[in-house]
């Protein structure tokens, strides 16, 4: 595997634009999009890394880590939802009661 | 018979139960008061079924002690709740269960119509109960429950008429002044257990194992401490100087409390247990002294003050003050029978001085009443010429009264010249004896001379009621009366039980009655014999006259004074106006103790709320929620509610902790 870098090169550059949307998006949706976007970036170096070294543990983890994107993903929506039905908006600047 | 004895203090305590928590329900006051009279009557028959089996029992078998339960076992401590039955405790169970069942019936009708008709009876049963189990206790532990006890309902029954500010004075004041007793009380207790248990391997508390003990115990040094915290104690319960001044205040209660609780039983509870523990209080001479000059001054002192007073019942209290000094006298010069003698004869003149004057207050409070009148009922210059109205009441009040003032052939003069002799011919004081005696004669003066200047104010004379009023006076209905005329008769036939031998027309059975009880404390007694004079029955005869003429002159200065001529009262007060406000103000004793005792705590009190419990306690405390508060209000910005802050942080956290590891 001599293009190990480009892989990761690849993972980083997903993981940084994951990390900006989260931090710039207002839209909780878009805002959920990108984590998603940063856990695959990160299942893509488990993936290379793992065919790198020749060890299978690095798969095995990918496979935790979409069941538990899945149920993230699965209350992540559910919260969103009832968000939506209290305030009409899923904007989180309108998620900001819990401050002082 | 004697193992019925439990019986006796659960009567009341069954009377207690049903009155006080179905007493509201009840509302009908014959029921109530029937209850009430009833289990102390119930109480009454048992004792004297004890009584009649003692009288048949030879003098070495009259002492029995039963075991209800073991109450509290622990390694070496050992305390049973246990009833003692002697032929001293058989007195005194007599005299309250006797007593009381008639002041029970008499307030059945003195307290007719009063709110709260059902707690009055509910508290003198518990009362009954409590001073039961003071006398019968077997152990100091059991007396000590009836100890405080007979305190708690004493508490209670002032403060009766609870709305009246005076009354809830009066009633903070007879406890708290107990307290300083009972704490004295519990020192004796505490320093008799520990000496015998760490001296002799004797660890308890128990009358009967003590006295078989007590030839261990030395003469003076820990006795005497022990036995003057006992004293201590008893001058709490017993009114006697410096605590007395409880018991005049005590009059805000109604009158059958003053008669049953304030004269004939619970004040003298220190009598008794200085007679209960006498075998402890002969081997201090020390403590011997202390409680005759005591006992003496209180006698002189109180009757100083009992001339002086306006208020009929602050006579009577003054007079009960000044008799217990007497049994205090009694006690001191080791006379011990003399003083339970005369405990009992004053229980049944004084009841009956007490019942008479709250028949006297009941008569004028309803005459006052009728014509709308706010004189006070109790004031005896209110009063005069009541003979006439009021014939049951003044004949047994005239009878107690000479009973008290010691006129022969009535029960006080028995007791109290008994006192007096002893006072002299005792072998304890050696040379204090004669002004003992002398102090207790001429307290005797004045105890005829304010008896009978009552007895003249209130019953002789011309009424000093409007005439309206007069005509709505009238004799108190029967069941205020039978209990004065059963108590007037003990006052007069009480005392031929206890005839001094020198008379010889009957044996002093009383005395005899009591010598097992203190055989043993005349035998350390005894040890100071050498002491005593050995005075003839010239001088004890003489001595007799004495104190007979010295009653007739203070009566003869009562009768000049208050009938004869009746200007000479306010005579002699604007010759010595400062000794007539000094006696009429009760020597500012009061003033004193305030000065003294209550302004220093009060004001220690106020140092230490508003200094040190707002200062520095409240300030500890809210110091450490302000400092609380003080970093929250400036970390609780941190919490801005956007959520781009929270990220944003959160992948700041992450670079520069994975910037820590790479950069290492």
């Amino acid at each position: 595997m001599e293009n190990l870098n480009s892989y990761l090169i690849v993972s980083a550059i997903l993981f940084a634009i994951g990390t900006i949307g989260v931090l710039t998006r207002r839209n909780a949706i878009v805002i959920f999009m990108c984590i998603e976007l940063m856990l695959n970036a990160v299942n893509l170096t488990f993936i290379a890394l793992s065919r790198h070294l020749g060890n299978l543990d690095g798969q095995v983890f990918v496979i935790f880590i979409m069941t538990v994107a899945a149920a993230e993903a699965a209350v992540g929506l559910a919260l969103i939802i009832a968000f939506f039905n209290n305030k009409e908006s899923i904007d989180v600047e309108d998620v900001n009661i819990m401050k002082w | 018979m004697f193992d019925k004895v439990w019986l006796i203090p659960l009567f009341p305590l069954i009377g207690f139960l049903i009155n006080g928590l179905f007493g509201k329900k009840i509302k009908n006051e014959t029921v109530i008061g029937g209850i009430g009279t009833l289990m102390i009557f119930l109480s009454f028959l048992v004792s004297c079924g004890i009584l009649m089996q003692m009288i048949g029992l030879p003098p070495e078998q009259r002492v029995f002690e039963k075991v209800l339960f073991p109450w509290i076992h622990s390694g070496n401590f050992k305390a049973d709740m246990a009833f003692l039955v002697d032929p001293l405790s058989v007195i005194m169970i007599m005299i309250i269960t006797g007593v009381g069942s008639l002041i029970h019936l008499y307030s059945i009708g003195y307290m007719h119509g009063e709110e709260g008709f059902y707690r009055f009876f509910a508290y003198l049963n518990l009362f009954c109960m409590s001073m039961l189990l003071l006398v019968l206790g077997s152990n100091m532990l059991v007396m000590f429950i009836g100890w405080e006890g007979v305190g708690l309902c004493s508490y209670l029954l002032i403060g009766y008429y609870f709305h009246k500010k005076s009354a809830g004075d009066a009633a903070k004041k007879a406890f708290v002044m107990n307290r300083v007793g009972d704490f004295g009380f519990l020192i004796g207790l505490f320093t008799l257990y520990w000496w015998f248990g760490s001296n002799h391997n004797i660890w308890t508390v128990n009358f009967t194992e003590i006295k078989a003990a007590s030839h261990l115990l030395p003469y003076g040094g820990v006795v005497t401490f022990a036995s003057l915290c006992f004293f201590v104690g008893a001058t709490g319960k017993s009114a006697q100087i410096p605590l007395f001044t409880w018991l005049p205040d005590a009059m805000e209660g109604p009158t059958p409390v003053s008669a049953l609780i304030h004269a004939a039983t619970m004040v003298t509870a220190g009598v008794y247990m200085i007679g209960r523990m006498s075998f402890v209080f002969v081997k201090s001479p020390e403590t011997m002294m202390v409680i005759a000059v005591v006992g003496a001054a209180t006698a002189i002192f109180a009757a100083t003050i009992g001339t002086a007073q306006n208020d009929i019942k602050r006579v009577l209290a003054y007079s009960t003050v000044s008799q217990l000094g007497f049994m205090f006298l009694a006690m001191g010069v080791g006379a011990f029978s003399a003083g339970i003698f005369h405990l009992m004869t004053h229980a049944f003149f004084k009841a009956c001085l007490f019942l008479g004057s709250g028949s006297v207050i009941h008569a004028m409070h309803h005459a006052l009443h009728k014509v709308h009148s706010n004189d006070d009922a109790q004031d005896m210059r209110n009063m005069g010429g009541l003979r006439k109205a009021m014939p049951i009441t003044f004949l047994t009040f005239l009878v107690s009264t000479i009973a008290i003032s010691g006129i022969p052939g009535f029960s006080g003069f028995f007791s109290k010249d008994e006192i007096l002799w002893m006072s002299f011919a005792n072998a304890y004081h050696g040379d204090l004896n004669i002004v003992l005696w002398g102090i207790g004669a001429i307290a005797a003066c004045f105890t005829a001379f304010y008896m009978f200047r009552l007895v003249f104010m209130t019953f002789f004379g011309e009424s000093r009621l409007s005439p309206k009023a007069k005509d709505h006076l009238h004799e108190s209905p029967l069941t205020i009366t039978i209990p004065l005329m059963v108590l007037g008769f003990l006052a007069v036939v009480g005392g031929y039980i206890g005839m001094p031998k020198l008379m010889g027309m009957l044996p002093n059975y009383f005395e005899h009655w009591l010598d097992p009880v203190f055989e043993l404390a005349n035998e350390y007694g005894s040890k100071y014999a050498h002491h005593g004079a050995h005075p003839s029955h010239a001088i004890e005869w003489g001595l007799m006259g004495l104190s007979v003429v010295i009653a007739l002159v203070g009566i003869a200065i009562a009768f000049t004074m208050y009938v004869k001529r009746t200007e000479l009262p306010g005579k002699f007060v604007a010759t010595f106006p400062t000794l007539h406000r000094a006696v009429y103000n009760k020597w500012y004793i009061d003033e004193i103790y305030d000065y003294v005792f209550v302004n220093p705590c009060k004001a220690a009190g106020q140092f230490l709320w508003k200094g040190f419990d707002v200062l520095v306690i409240d300030g500890v405390v809210n110091g450490v929620a302000n400092v609380v508060m003080g970093f929250s209000g400036i970390f609780r910005y941190m919490q801005s509610g956007y959520v781009y802050n929270y990220a944003f942080t959160m992948a700041l956290g992450v670079v520069v902790m994975l910037g820590y590891y790479v950069f290492k």
